[in-house]
C-alpha cells in the first residue's frame, strides 16, 4: 500500500510519476542509440551544456520551467552545433570538442545561477524539484516525449544505417547523414531539457543512459533492447520516486540511483554477457 | 564513367597522393595499387565524395545514388545489434529511401544476394559473430542490392581466407560483365596480376607526378 499511496494522495507525486514515465519512454531510446554509437559521454556533455541557458531563463523570470526550458534548449543546441562544427573543420575529435564546450558551459551556468540565487536555487536547477512539476511542465514534457517518438520513427532507418556504417549514407548523398545526425542530437537536447524539469540538469542524463546501457545485458536485438530500456527506466522512476517520498531524498538522485542499482544488477546477472552468467 | 582532372587527394589540407590524371572507362575493372602511405584509400574516399579533393577534381558521370561504396571493415560498428539479413537490406536504401517499404520482390532479391555469397544460412547472425570473410561476403551482398553502376572497394580482401577471395572475385567478374565499373584498392600483387588488366598505380610519384592509368600485361 505504501508503494502507491503517495501517488493516490498527492497530486505532485502523480505529476512527477507521469513526467518520469513520459521521459522514460522518449529519452531511453535515444540513450540506446547514444551508447551503441559510443557517444554515451556526449549525452553527459550536453546535459551540462544546458545549464547556462536554464540559468539565464531563471535570472530573467525566476523558477519558471518554460523560460528555463527554452534557455536550456538554446544553450544545448548551441553547444551541439559548435562542437559538431569544430570536430568537422578541425582535427579535434567530437568527444574532445564536446568536453571543451560543456565544461565552459557548465562553469558559466553555475556562475550565472549564483549571481542571483541562493545555493538552494542552484540545487533545484542541478538536481530538480518534484514540487516544481506543475501542469504546464507536464504538458511540456508530454509534448516533447510525443514529438520525440514521432521524429525517432521518421529517422529510425537512416539512424540505424548511420550507426552501423557512417560512410554509407555520406557516400549516397550530401545531406541525409548530417541531417539525421543533427536531428538526433536535437532530440537528445530536447529530452535533456524535458528531463531537468523533474530530475535536474545533472541527473536527467542518468535516466537517459543508465537503462539504455543496462538493456544491452538483456537482449541482442535492437527492438527488444529499446523496449527493455524503457521498462527499466519506468521501474527506476517508480522506485526512485517512492524512495524520495519515504526518505525525503531529492527526486533526481533517487531515480538515477535506482537506475544505477538496476545497471549493476544487469552487469552482474544479465543473460547477454553478464559477469555471473559466464 | 569517371574522369580525373589533375586530382590530388589528402587529409586536412595536406596532399597525400600524387596528382592523378586520366579516365576510367565504363565497365572497366581497375586495381588501385601503391605502397603504404601513397594514399590509396584516401583517393578512393575522395572519389566517393567522403573527402574534399586537395586540388583538381573527379567527374563522375552518374548520380551519387548510383555509387556503391565498400568500406574497410574496421570502419563499421560491428557490435551494433543487427542481423546479416538487415545489413543486406540496407542495400535497398537507394530504391526505398527513408520510408519506402521493403516488398516481396526486394526480399527475394535479398535472399538471392545472400545465396550468391553463400551466406543464406547466416541470415540471422549478427556481424559481431561473423568472421572477417563472412562479414565481407554479407557486405558484398549489400552492394549487389544497391544496383550501383560504379563500385568503389576499399581493401576488400584484407585478411580474408582464399576461398572467400575466390568467391568474391567471381562476384566482381560477374558484375563487370553486367556492365558495372569497378575500382578496387588492393595490395596483394599476385592477386592483381591474376585478375586485373587495368591498374592505377600511385607508386611512380618520384619519377613522374602524374601516373597515367596504364595497362599491364594483357
Amino acid at each position: 500500500m505504501t508503494l502507491i499511496q503517495p501517488f493516490i494522495e498527492f497530486g505532485f507525486m502523480r505529476r512527477a510519476l507521469v513526467a518520469c514515465v513520459a521521459l522514460a519512454i522518449s529519452a531511453t531510446p535515444l540513450g540506446v542509440f547514444l551508447s551503441l554509437r559510443r557517444m554515451s559521454l556526449v549525452g553527459d556533455a550536453l546535459s551540462h551544456a544546458v545549464l547556462p541557458g536554464a540559468a539565464i531563463g531563471y535570472l530573467v523570470s525566476g523558477l519558471s520551467l518554460v523560460a528555463m526550458g527554452i534557455g536550456g534548449l538554446i544553450a544545448g543546441l548551441a553547444v551541439a552545433l559548435l562542437s559538431g562544427a569544430v570536430s568537422r573543420y578541425t582535427p579535434l575529435k567530437e568527444d574532445a570538442s564536446f568536453s571543451g564546450f560543456y565544461l565552459g558551459s557548465l562553469a558559466l551556468g553555475v556562475t550565472l545561477v549564483s549571481l542571483r540565487g541562493s545555493s538552494v536555487d542552484l540545487l533545484h536547477v542541478l538536481f530538480g524539484s518534484l514540487l516544481a512539476v506543475d501542469n504546464a511542465a507536464i504538458l511540456l514534457v508530454g509534448g516533447i516525449a510525443a514529438f520525440t517518438l514521432l521524429l525517432l520513427a521518421v529517422i529510425f532507418r537512416p539512424l540505424v544505417i548511420d550507426a552501423f556504417d557512417p560512410d554509407f549514407l555520406r557516400a549516397q548523398g550530401k545531406w541525409s547523414a548530417p541531417l539525421v545526425h543533427g536531428l538526433f542530437l536535437m532530440l537528445v537536447v530536447l529530452n535533456l531539457v524535458a528531463g531537468f524539469q523533474v530530475l535536474g540538469t545533472l541527473m536527467s542524463v542518468g535516466l537517459m543512459m543508465l537503462p539504455a546501457t543496462s538493456a544491452r545485458f538483456w537482449s541482442r536485438h535492437l527492438a527488444c533492447m529499446l523496449g527493455i530500456a524503457m521498462l527499466l527506466a519506468i521501474v527506476s522512476a517508480f522506485i526512485g520516486l517512492i524512495l524520495s517520498w519515504h526518505f525525503s531524498l531529492p527526486a533526481g538522485p533517487a531515480v538515477v540511483l535506482s537506475a544505477a542499482v538496476l545497471f549493476l544488477l544487469s552487469v552482474l546477472t544479465g543473460p547477454c554477457g553478464g559477469l555471473l552468467r559466464r | 564513367m569517371m574522369r580525373f582532372n589533375r586530382l590530388q587527394a589528402g587529409y586536412q589540407g595536406r596532399a597525400v597522393t600524387p596528382v592523378v590524371d586520366g579516365e576510367l572507362a565504363s565497365g572497366s575493372m581497375t586495381a588501385l595499387i601503391g605502397a603504404n602511405g601513397t594514399g590509396k584509400s584516401t583517393l578512393l574516399k575522395t572519389i566517393a565524395g567522403l573527402l574534399p579533393p586537395i586540388s583538381g577534381n573527379c567527374e563522375l558521370q552518374i548520380p551519387r545514388k548510383a555509387l556503391g561504396w565498400l568500406p574497410q571493415r574496421t570502419e563499421l560498428e560491428t557490435r551494433f545489434p543487427l542481423t546479416a539479413y538487415e545489413l543486406v537490406a540496407m542495400g535497398c536504401w537507394p530504391r526505398c529511401g527513408w520510408f519506402g517499404g521493403i516488398n516481396r520482390g526486394l526480399r527475394l532479391e535479398i535472399d538471392a544476394a545472400l545465396d550468391a555469397v553463400q551466406m543464406r544460412e547466416f541470415a540471422d547472425a549478427q556481424p559481431s559473430t561473423l568472421s572477417g570473410g563472412q562479414l565481407q561476403r554479407v557486405l558484398f551482398a549489400r552492394l549487389m542490392l544497391q544496383r550501383s553502376q560504379l563500385w568503389l572497394l576499399d581493401e576488400p580482401f584484407n585478411g580474408i581466407d582464399t576461398q572467400t577471395v575466390t568467391l568474391l572475385m567471381s562476384v566482381l567478374e560477374q558484375q563487370q560483365q553486367a556492365g558495372t565499373t569497378l575500382l578496387v584498392v588492393l595490395h596483394d600483387r599476385p592477386l592483381v596480376a591474376r585478375y586485373f588488366q587495368d591498374v592505377l598505380s600511385l607508386d611512380n610519384a618520384a619519377s613522374a607526378l602524374t601516373p597515367q592509368l596504364r595497362r599491364v600485361a594483357s
